[in-house]
């Protein structure tokens, strides 16, 4: 995962609250077999109406989203952040986010920002005509007109974003631990390893063990 | 090693901790990973994109089931069939060409032991006691039917577990399910399980791994315990456990991928170690018992919208919870419901046997039973969907086949068919489908579709009597 120490620049200025995993990623994408190109489906409803502030080119390509209340509530699909971080968004700030949604965001490399309902109307405010900066370092959104909203983030996740850690290169550094665990396996219980039998069934690609 | 007395999920999870974390949380090592074309693309594609490998093929199994359908596969000359909804079609052979670039042992569409990924995996013996089982799938709780602990995971974890062969878990809470008695005349697995669901809730095991015990689960098959832990998710649990035992090893025996020789031995040695001890504690005890449970089926959208095949549409304000009240007449609106009907009153134009709940051979012997010298009720699509080749192959060996068919039911190519709307097996809008599957949601079989979950048996019923019937006055 790229590292992700500050966010900057436009953000679309929605406030919408309650928005749903079905708003972000309708269910008709979950056929697909990639992560990427899920922006393509990304607030299809929302776009197929006219002057929608996602085909606004004042806004078009922004890294930040603003929205409301509840983000990303709804079916757990992993998708909704696949399309988000597909269409370029890098940051959600939200006074809530649902708590699944926020594990796959960060998954993928988004920060979500809470910050009070105050905070996100003075952003919205701004983002009009301003850029927005998230500073993952400081712990800050600032804008050029002397903002400045502190926030929290779990300290596991904060470091995971700034050093671009996903959690599968993390435990992929525990390599002795899991080796070492695997040996005491394979002596006390060795018929985990050797499966018998596997007749019929197709080996492809074998040797790229 | 503590001495404290310990539960069978508490035995399991201790022998998987390879780390544990400072908040709690443990990396677990998992035994055993299934893989279907659906969540595993993503995970696959992460892989590649980092130049990582998949870690432990040789515990991995890839199958494909929820996009198949279910008619032939091949044409007369043996060639295989084109699948005409080009995403489902994309989706397989995705699926096809992961397993070859990484290694993954691979079961075909058009291999006889093809079937639904929890069908297979006990079936070949891959799913074995005191394992960890894992699937992007959350009815993978059905193979904690063997004793192991199984769960369903999210794609993201899919590909922690392809790249690491480990997850990061915090523990559950322990309930147990005990279920004293012997079961009546014409009452199943199924029904053993709705009734349950129907006692603690849809959401009553959240948070929890259920162990289901007692004297009915023991006497039950390992097919009849896989009906109960595979909807042990549709009771909200994180998974659900039976104590393996001399059923256990008897049904694993010789299965293609269980261990053999001394190993077999050194396993049934360590197997039985494995069930709670006497004096181990549960977070939350639920008792029923058989003589309460009767052939029972879903009346609304949820499964814990249980009642008994004798019993009538529930008036919504008979709930105490308003909350319950509002769902009730919401569900009974998409039902087309009205209270105070009598169940055996309500006309039904589909019946689907198959799903990981209810397509293994004893399944489908039940049914037959029922059907055998009957004829499916006019208006009445009635259809057959084996869990896997090899139980269709086992049926038609017993003439299982012919019984379906003379009686008018479709037999057809194993898969996930009509339990979920992603292949073309589809519930119209507004049409009723008696349906041995898991789920009731709405739109689950197809938008608008009705859905009543039921037992084989008494799904077989319904088919030749056109509407929801009593089992137990047709055997
Ligand atoms: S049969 Fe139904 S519940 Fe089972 S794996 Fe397939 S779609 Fe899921």
């Amino acid at each position: 995962m790229e590292p992700v120490t500050r966010v900057a620049g436009t953000a679309y200025p929605w406030g919408q609250k309650n928005v749903d995993t079905d708003v972000i990623i309708p269910a008709h994408w979950l056929k697909t077999i990639k992560r990427s190109g899920l922006g393509r489906g990304a607030f299809e409803v929302v776009r197929a109406q006219p002057d929608n502030i996602f085909d606004d080119p004042r806004y078009a390509g922004s890294p930040i989203l603003i929205a409301g209340d509840n983000f990303g509530c709804g079916s757990s699909r992993e998708h909704a952040a696949w399309a988000l971080a597909d269409m370029g968004v890098r940051a959600v700030i939200a006074p809530s986010f649902s708590d699944i949604f926020s594990g796959n965001a960060f998954k993928n490399g988004i920060v979500t920002v809470v910050l009070p309902q105050d905070a996100i109307d003075r952003l919205i405010a701004v983002a009009q005509d301003g850029e927005i900066t998230v500073d993952l370092e400081t712990m800050t959104v600032t804008t050029p007109y002397q903002d400045r909203f502190p926030f929290t983030l779990d300290p596991f996740r904060r470091r995971c974003l700034m050093e671009g850690l996903d959690e599968v290169g993390l435990t992929l550094a525990k390599d002795t631990a899991i080796s070492k665990f695997e040996e005491a396996m394979h002596r006390h219980r060795p018929w985990i390893k050797d499966r018998s039998g596997n007749a019929g069934i197709a080996v492809e690609g074998a040797g790229r063990t | 090693m503590s001495h404290q007395p310990r539960t069978l999920y508490e035995k399991v999870w201790d022998a998987h901790v390879v780390e544990p974390r400072d908040d709690g949380s443990c990396l677990l090592y998992i035994d055993r990973h299934l893989v279907h074309e659906v969540t595993s693309p993503q995970a696959f594609e992460g892989l590649r994109s980092n130049g990582r490998r998949v870690r432990r093929p040789d515990l991995t199994l890839a199958v494909p089931d929820h996009n198949l359908p279910t008619t032939a596969r091949v044409d007369a000359s043996g060639r295989e069939l084109p699948i005409a909804d080009r995403d489902s079609a994309e989706q397989l052979d995705a699926l096809r060409r992961n397993v070859a670039e990484f290694g993954v042992p691979y079961i075909d569409a058009l291999a006889a032991e093809q079937g639904i990924v929890h069908v297979v995996g006990p079936e070949q013996g891959f799913t074995l006691p005191g394992t960890t089982v894992v699937c992007g799938d959350s009815h993978t709780s059905a193979h904690g039917a063997l004793g192991a602990l199984a769960f369903g995971i999210g794609t993201s974890e899919v590909e922690h577990v392809l790249a690491t062969q480990t997850l990061i878990l915090s523990p559950s809470k322990t309930m147990e399910v005990r279920v004293d008695g012997t079961l009546g005349f014409g009452v199943s697995a199924k029904d053993v399980v709705l009734s349950i669901i129907g006692r603690i809730g849809a959401a009553g095991g959240t948070g929890y791994v259920i162990e289901f015990t007692g004297e009915v689960i023991r006497n039950l098959s390992v097919e009849g315990r896989l009906t109960i832990a595979n909807m042990s998710i549709e009771g909200g649990a994180r998974a659900g456990m039976i104590a393996p035992d001399e059923t256990t090893f008897a049904y694993l025996k010789g299965r293609p991928m269980a261990p053999t020789g001394t190993d077999w031995d050194r396993a049934v040695e360590w197997w039985r170690t494995l069930p709670s001890d006497a004096g181990a504690r549960y977070d939350r005890n639920v008792t029923l018992s058989a003589s309460d449970i009767a052939p029972v089926l879903t009346w609304g959208t949820s499964p814990e919208d249980v009642v008994a095949i004798t019993g009538v549409v529930p008036e919504p304000e008979s709930f105490a919870d308003p909350s319950k009240q509002a769902a009730a007449r919401k569900s009974l609106d998409y039902m087309g419901l009205t209270p105070g009907t009598r169940m055996q009153d309500v006309a039904v134009q589909h019946v689907f046997i198959g799903s990981c709940t209810n397509s293994r051979i004893e399944d489908l012997r039940a049914a037959a039973q029922v059907a055998s010298g009957r004829r499916v009720a006019a208006g009445v699509r009635a259809m057959v969907v084996p869990g896997s080749g090899l139980v269709k192959r086992q049926a038609e060996a017993e003439g299982l086949d012919r019984v379906f068919t003379e009686a008018g039911f479709e037999w057809r190519e194993p898969g996930c068919s009509m339990c979920l709307a992603m292949n073309p097996d589809k519930v119209p809008a507004g049409e009723r489908c008696a349906s041995t599957s898991n789920r009731n949601f709405v739109g689950r079989q197809g938008p608008g579709a009705r859905t009543h979950l039921l037992s084989p048996a008494m799904a077989a019923a319904a088919a030749v009597s056109g509407r929801l019937t009593d089992v137990r006055d047709l055997i």
